[in-house]
């Protein structure tokens, strides 16, 4: 631990003067070559290096292994007696779009007013400005799927990379899937007035009106299909031309729903339209593991510290549910939502998961190469393989247990990132006042 | 005999009946004009041959039931005078009609106001009362309420209570806390003038405050609190005091405080509640129940109550698709199995108790559930006496009804047969002398075999024989056995029949039917009920006219009534009620945890292979190779164990939160509404915390007192306190105070120069209050508010405080110093590193998050190293959850310290250990494992900061609360358990029931006010301060 003070002591120290978040700079691009040696690399994809060695060239993996030797002119980073990882993906968020959740509503641009509106697109709106953005990197998150919330389909994600000037050059695949949120399923009370103890209004029929929103949802699809499949047209309809993507596969149909039913009628209209449909939430899909596998429909896991869906269930089940869908071979990625800690945690998600049933390489495959997998970028990054963008963080210890997730290095496309922030600069603004 | 009733023996009126009805004509004066003819009546009647029940312990056989001008004048073998209406009653039973105390008959609903009916944060409040007039300050308290002048008779709602053998109840406005007095009506259709049996019964009360738009109290707790403060407020005003003017309302209340004091407690804890508030005032309430406090007797037991227990069991749940089944918690089918059991336990108890069908969805099945409470525990004798003198003697009008007496009132039901079996009806209800028919037809069982002749006018006569098998089923034996339509109501008769088997009487047939409609092929018959035999005419099956007979020939025997059944199997009752509940209360045991890594935060810092011996609760040795004989050995090896975790802000277990209503609310008591069976107790017991302090929310300036308590999970309320602790008080600061998500917010204040000036103000107040309390104690009102604050000022009590920026921090420190006193501790305090020196030396705790930032606009500078700086600044800091989530891993957030600025891992583990410890004033109890100090421990699987850990087993006083392989079973039996459930829910659906949709059990989350979580899809997270009682919403009642 001495340890970690002493490198944020040597991060102050290099910067001479207390810079606001205002300066902490986006990196330059790095062309040069970059050679990583002497650490534990976790490749992302089950497979552990001990003393392996990473060699970049112009932002790409070109070689991953033990026994290498760096070029000449290569840039080297000891890693000796550390823990190398892909950088961490944060599969759905609203970061950059929701700056301060509450009571500052001109700080937020993540929820149209609209119901069924795919042609909203998320990363016009994402601000690379963000403070928090900062915050993530310093953890070892280094790309997000930035994401749209309103209404009932809410429009395309985008993925970005957390080290940008302005949103296009953050984009790293642009609108990579559609966003739908399912009715709920379950009757709710009427909030409870000042007689408290009556018990509730008879409920509503929420099955019955959640079918006729599926309903709308299907005919929506119907309609867009039938529209795509002829090629010119009086009039353009931008929401049907929104997601041409989805038919082709080319994008990816993101449903989210906790509930089995929800889960349910994602199954299928992934089967009616040959979608390829990711889960987002999924609180209950340890019910139905085996079925989405079957269907091959993925599963993007929101909040693993969470408390279980019914008073019955059991006490871990949400810190188990990663394993059961390990078990029975669902891809599935792990998320971090939570709104007051501003998914800067999302290791720790994975690092529970790994508390309760998984591997510690299988948990961060989970938010590492499954995510990628799930954002459609597998072909770029999610895993420390030739081929892929040099995106990587290297840590002190183990990255999924809190004590020793100390990251010392992050690099985007091989450009190495600052890991300051609003919250390491304010540190270090009152450890000066207080002479510490 | 078989139809002598009604039957008057001709008689002459005799010179001493003339002169009696002459008496009783004077006496029947009324100042009410007649329209037309007067027609004076004595109503007397003798219903002879009976066997009357006069009440729970006297049962008399072939004896003569007199009345009188709508009282009873004799009851058992006098003989029926001259003047009285005889009626037979051989083969009947009269009992004394029914009494039900907690009634609403004939009072008008109360719409609710339009605007919202509840506190809203974010609606601007109601801070006064909508009622005009020289009443009491808040809306709810109403006790001027006399609902003798209300009442209207309403015969539509009195009929299906008469049919159920109601005859007298005590109504009542149910609305408001303070409800005002009750009124004792019979159900006779008459003028109200002649219905009313006492006009003032009863004051009746509750927490629950119904209709008023008023803001406050917007919670069960301030409901609490308001209810003892009118105790306190209406005992002052006895001495008129000149500030306050008229008050008719405390007026009112203290002319009722002499009657028969009614509570509606609503559920097991709410019965509690009320007794409590009971016990403070020196008032016993009789207690309205809510139906499930077989599931808590000895509480109960200890009321000293007498109960008011309803018949309104939960309907079954249609719980077919497992989708549906899984959402319906254990606890709630549980409930639907168990509820009839309810009066059983009342009886077993030795409890006092009377029945209500109030709250009932259908009176109709008022019987149908009194014989299920007899199949689960309720003796027949007991249940007469809650329906008739009992309640007749709770509201003191035994002498006017709830027996068959002389000079009580006329109240009575004929039956045909012992009134609870299940083929008994109630043939009719009288009341006040005057008769009300329920079910006249089966006055007469009309079950046998007749011979029934039928004759074509001048021709032949067709002979059959006529099986009635009741009033609206008959066949018809000839040549063949024919179905017939029936039906028989007491006077007229009914009867259809087709020609040949196979066609059902009167309806369509093979051969169809004529142009016209008219259907074919049956013989159409109706006539009267006259002696043995019946007579009438009709058309054949050819459309002839006919005549009829009927000749009573043979009685069938009746059906042996349905033995009562006893129950085969049910669930046990268990503590708490649900899956993860013990079915007895576990008891402490004397403990030996072996070659355990002992983090003991003690200067001997972390023990390798260590031994610690736990005895009657506490921890009585620390050291290696310890033996102790009849402690029970747990295998430490490889395993870590630390002290238990204390959460410094928590807001689980508990009905209410905040009570928003007010900027200053320091009368309201976390305390008063404690729920020992929140399912979150369980949860984190399973992330090793074993105290926890329960605070008011953020929702104004001065909040509430809280309340510590230890995870005791099975314990009661009381039970969940944590003894001999110094009391504190919740205070907020910043954006939640001034309500910064409200758009129009008219509740001062607004800003946080309006905060300080808020705390100012109060200490101001409760200054002068003290010093007048000292001068003038007679004459000074006692002020719940001012108590708690001068409670503060001196040093009693003391303050945690909800706070995030600079400014507000030291504002309130420097308001503190200005009263002499200090605050305790800083609870959120996300800039607290900002002013760590200036907290340092006004003497201040601090309390934080872990990492929480950026969720509104008073939390942008938040920073993770913020513990850090401040401890190292010399604070005592803990971390607390504020969260029912986050505190299933409070270690995992003390573990972020090590992450954010080094901090060592002994001095982090200690912010959830040993620091809350000290900020709650505990530490000499827990906090550390020390010899002498209380055995709450934690057994860990590996490093507890680490990620990877997990509690094995977590010990509270010695009780091993968690266990791990414990759970394990749970999680079998729940599975059981459930599963026979829903077979039985389904085996009733099958058998025809009604059935209720499966409804989700929700659970109410609660918290500060502070963040918008939503955990789990069953939440409803309860931020707004609106009353939410109960945990789990049972919406099958």
């Amino acid at each position: 631990m001495k340890r970690s003070i002493y490198i944020l002591a040597i991060s102050f120290l290099a910067t001479a003067t207390l810079k606001a978040q205002d300066d902490v700079y986006p990196a330059k691009p790095y062309k040069g070559k970059l050679f990583i040696t002497g650490g534990t690399i976790h490749v992302g994809n089950g497979q552990v290096i001990e003393g392996g060695s990473i060699e970049v060239d112009n932002g790409k993996i070109i070689r991953v292994g033990a026994g290498l030797t760096p070029a000449g002119d290569a840039r080297v980073v000891d890693a000796k007696g550390k823990q190398v990882y892909p950088g961490l993906i944060l599969p759905v968020t609203d970061l950059g779009l929701k700056e301060i959740g509450s009571g500052v509503r001109g700080s937020n641009d993540f929820q149209e007013i609209s119901d069924i509106d795919p042609s909203i697109r998320s990363i016009v709106a994402y601000n690379t400005d963000s403070k928090i953005i900062n915050t993530l990197k310093a953890n070892g998150v280094l790309l997000a799927g930035v994401t749209p919330e309103g209404g009932t389909i809410s429009g395309s994600s985008t993925v970005v990379q957390l080290d940008a000037w302005n949103w296009e050059d953050a984009a790293y695949k642009m609108d990579n899937a559609i966003h739908i949120t399912l009715p709920s399923f379950i009757s709710r009370p009427r909030r409870f007035g000042g007689g408290g103890r009556q018990g509730a209004q008879p409920p509503t029929d929420a099955v019955k009106e959640a079918l006729a929103k599926v309903d709308e949802i299907r005919t929506f699809f119907r309609e867009a299909k039938a529209y795509l499949a002829e090629s010119s047209h009086k009039e353009i309809n931008l929401k049907f031309e929104a997601i041409k993507g989805l038919f082709g596969k080319q994008q990816k149909l993101f449903v989210h729903g906790d509930q089995l039913k929800q889960m349910l009628v994602a199954v299928d209209m992934a089967k009616e339209f040959g979608f390829d449909v990711t889960i987002v939430g999924g609180s209950e899909c340890w019910l139905i593991a085996d079925l989405l596998k079957q269907n091959n429909i993925s599963v993007v896991l929101q909040q693993t510290n969470s408390l279980p869906t019914t008073e019955d269930d059991d006490y871990d089940q949400p810190f188990r549910t990663p394993a059961i869908l390990q078990k029975a071979g669902v891809l599935f990625a792990i998320n971090d939502g939570h709104e007051e800690t501003r998914y800067r945690n999302l290791m720790f998600n994975a690092g529970v998961a790994a508390a309760h049933g998984l591997t510690k390489e299988q948990a961060l495959q989970a938010i590492t190469l499954n995510s990628a997998k799930i954002l459609g970028v597998d072909d770029r990054t999610g895993s420390l393989e030739a081929g892929k963008d040099a995106n990587l963080v290297i840590s002190d210890g183990d990255i999924l247990d809190i004590r020793t997730s100390i990251i010392e290095h992050a690099f985007i496309q091989g450009r190495e990132v600052s890991l300051e922030n609003k919250q390491t600069q304010l540190y270090h603004r009152y450890m000066t006042k207080y002479g510490l | 005999m078989r139809n002598s009733r009604h039957h008057p023996r001709g008689r002459l009126l005799s010179l001493t009946t003339i002169i009696l009805l002459f008496t009783i004509g004077s006496e029947a004066q009324t100042t009410f004009p007649v329209n037309g003819v007067a027609d004076p009546r004595v109503g007397c009647y003798a219903f002879t041959h009976a066997t009357l029940v006069k009440d729970g312990q006297t049962t008399m056989s072939d004896a003569t039931l007199v009345i009188r001008d709508g009282l009873i004048v004799s009851a058992g073998s006098a003989a029926p005078p001259t003047d009285a209406v005889v009626i037979d009653c051989g083969g009947k039973y009269i009992y004394p009609s029914f009494i039900d105390i907690y009634s609403d008959y004939g009072i008008p609903v109360i719409e609710r106001g339009a605007g919202r009916p509840a506190f809203d944060f974010r609606a601007p409040a109601q801070i006064a009362s909508n009622t005009k007039g020289a009443y009491n300050w808040n809306q709810a308290i109403h006790p001027e309420t006399d609902a003798a002048r209300l009442f209207v008779v309403d015969d539509a709602k009195a009929r299906p209570l008469r049919e159920i053998g109601f005859g007298t109840v005590l109504s009542h406005l149910k609305d408001g806390i303070a409800r005002g007095t009750g009124v004792v009506v019979t159900l006779a259709n008459e003028k109200e003038n002649l219905v009313v049996v006492k006009q003032r019964a009863s004051a009746n009360y509750s927490l629950n405050k119904g209709t008023s738009t008023q803001s406050y109290p917007s919670s069960l707790m301030g409901s609490i609190a308001l209810l003892r403060q009118t105790y306190l407020d209406a005992q002052w005003y006895k001495s008129l005091p000149a500030h306050e003017g008229t008050n008719l309302s405390l007026q009112a209340w203290n002319e009722e405080q002499s009657l028969p004091q009614l509570f509606d407690g609503g559920d097991k804890w709410g019965d509690l509640q009320g007794d409590r508030i009971g016990d403070e005032f020196g008032v016993q309430y009789i207690i309205k129940a809510g139906g499930n406090e077989y599931q808590r007797m000895q509480p109960i037991i200890a009321t000293k109550a007498a109960y008011i227990i309803p018949l309104n069991f939960p309907q079954g749940m249609d719980v077919e698709d497992p989708g549906d089944a899984r959402y319906v918690s254990l606890a709630d089918m549980k409930h639907w199995e168990m509820a009839p059991t309810n009066p059983g336990a009342f009886e077993k108890a030795g409890i006092t108790f009377c029945l209500t069908a109030a709250d009932m969805r259908d009176t109709k099945q008022f019987f149908a559930n009194l014989r299920k409470a007899f199949e689960y525990g309720l003796s027949e004798n007991k249940a007469l006496d809650a329906l008739t003198r009992t309640p007749a003697t709770l509201i003191g009008v035994y002498d006017k009804v709830g027996s068959l007496d002389a000079g009580k009132l006329a109240n009575f039901l004929i039956t045909n047969g012992p009134i609870f079996n299940e083929k008994t009806s109630i043939v009719e209800n009288w009341i006040q002398g005057k008769k009300y028919g329920v079910k006249e037809e089966a006055w007469k069982d009309v079950k046998g075999l007749y011979n029934l002749a039928v004759t074509v006018a001048g021709g032949a006569t067709g002979n059959y024989t006529l099986d009635v098998k009741s009033p609206t089923s008959a066949s018809i034996i000839g040549k063949d056995t024919l179905g017939a339509k029936f039906s028989y109501d007491g006077v007229l008769i009914s009867l259809s029949y087709p020609v040949q088997a196979g066609g059902r009487g009167g309806e369509a047939q093979a051969g169809g039917r004529r142009a016209g409609g008219r259907v074919a092929a049956a013989t159409h018959l109706s006539g009267v009920v006259n002696g043995a035999i019946w007579n009438g005419s009709g058309t054949d099956s050819a459309g002839n006219p006919v005549v009829w007979t009927a000749t009573f020939t043979k009685a069938t025997p009746p059906p042996p009534d349905t033995a009562r059944k006893r129950v085969a199997r049910i669930g046990k009752v268990l503590y708490p009620f649900d899956g993860y509940g013990w079915d007895s209360l576990p008891k402490q045991q004397d403990l030996l945890i072996r070659n355990a890594t002992v983090w003991t935060n003690e200067k001997e810092g972390r023990l390798a292979n260590t031994d610690v011996l736990v005895r009657a609760g506490k921890i009585v040795k620390i050291g290696k190779g310890l033996s102790a004989a009849g402690a029970i050995a747990i295998d430490g090896t490889g395993k870590y164990l630390t002290p238990g975790i204390i959460d410094e802000h928590s807001h689980i277990a508990a009905f209410s939160i905040n009570e928003g209503a007010q900027s200053v609310t320091s009368e309201v008591r976390i305390a008063d509404n404690l729920n020992p069976e929140d399912i979150n107790i369980y949860r984190q017991l399973a992330g090793g915390v074993t105290s926890s302090h329960i605070l008011h929310g953020s929702a104004n300036t001065i909040g509430g007192q809280t309340q510590l308590i230890k995870l005791r999970w099975g314990a009661d309320d009381e039970g969940l306190k944590f003894r001999n602790w110094d009391p504190f008080i919740k205070f907020a600061l910043g954006e939640n105070v001034k309500r910064t998500t409200s758009t129009n917010n008219n509740r001062f204040p607004d800003t946080r120069m309006g905060v300080e000036e808020v705390l100012m103000d109060a200490f101001t107040r409760a200054r002068d209050y003290q010093q007048q309390r000292k001068t003038a104690p007679g004459a000074t009102r006692r002020d719940l508010e001012l108590d708690a604050l001068v409670e503060i000022l001196e040093h009693k009590r003391f303050i945690t405080c909800h706070s995030y920026v600079q400014s507000e921090i030291t504002a309130l420190m420097r308001v503190a110093e200005k009263f002499g006193f200090r605050v305790n501790t800083f609870t959120h305090i996300l800039e607290g590193y900002k002013v760590a020196d200036k907290m340092k030396e006004h003497g201040a705790s601090v309390s934080t998050f872990s990492d929480w930032w950026a969720y509104k606009m008073e939390v942008q500078d938040a920073i993770a190293y913020n513990a850090t700086i401040m401890q190292r600044v010399g604070l005592n800091v803990c971390i607390n959850s504020d969260d029912a989530e986050q505190a299933r891993h409070l270690n995992q957030e003390a573990a972020k310290s090590v992450k954010y600025g080094g901090m060592s891992e002994e001095d982090a583990f200690k912010m959830v250990t040993l620091n809350p410890a000290k900020a709650l004033h505990v530490a000499d109890r827990v906090g550390s494992i020390k010899e002498g100090k209380d055995a709450d421990l934690v057994l860990w699987n590996d490093n507890p900061l680490s990620i990877y850990a997990i509690p094995q087993k977590t010990i509270v006083d010695g009780i091993v609360y968690f266990d791990i392989d414990r759970d394990a079973e749970l999680r079998k039996n729940i599975a059981a358990e459930r599963n026979r459930l829903v077979q039985k829910l389904i085996a009733e659906k099958r058998s025809g029931s009604a059935m209720a949709p499966a409804t989700p059990s929700y659970h109410i989350e609660l918290s500060c006010g502070d963040h918008g979580r939503h955990e789990g899809l069953l939440t409803i997270d309860e931020q707004d301060g609106d009353e939410g009682k109960s945990a789990t919403i049972d919406a099958t009642n």
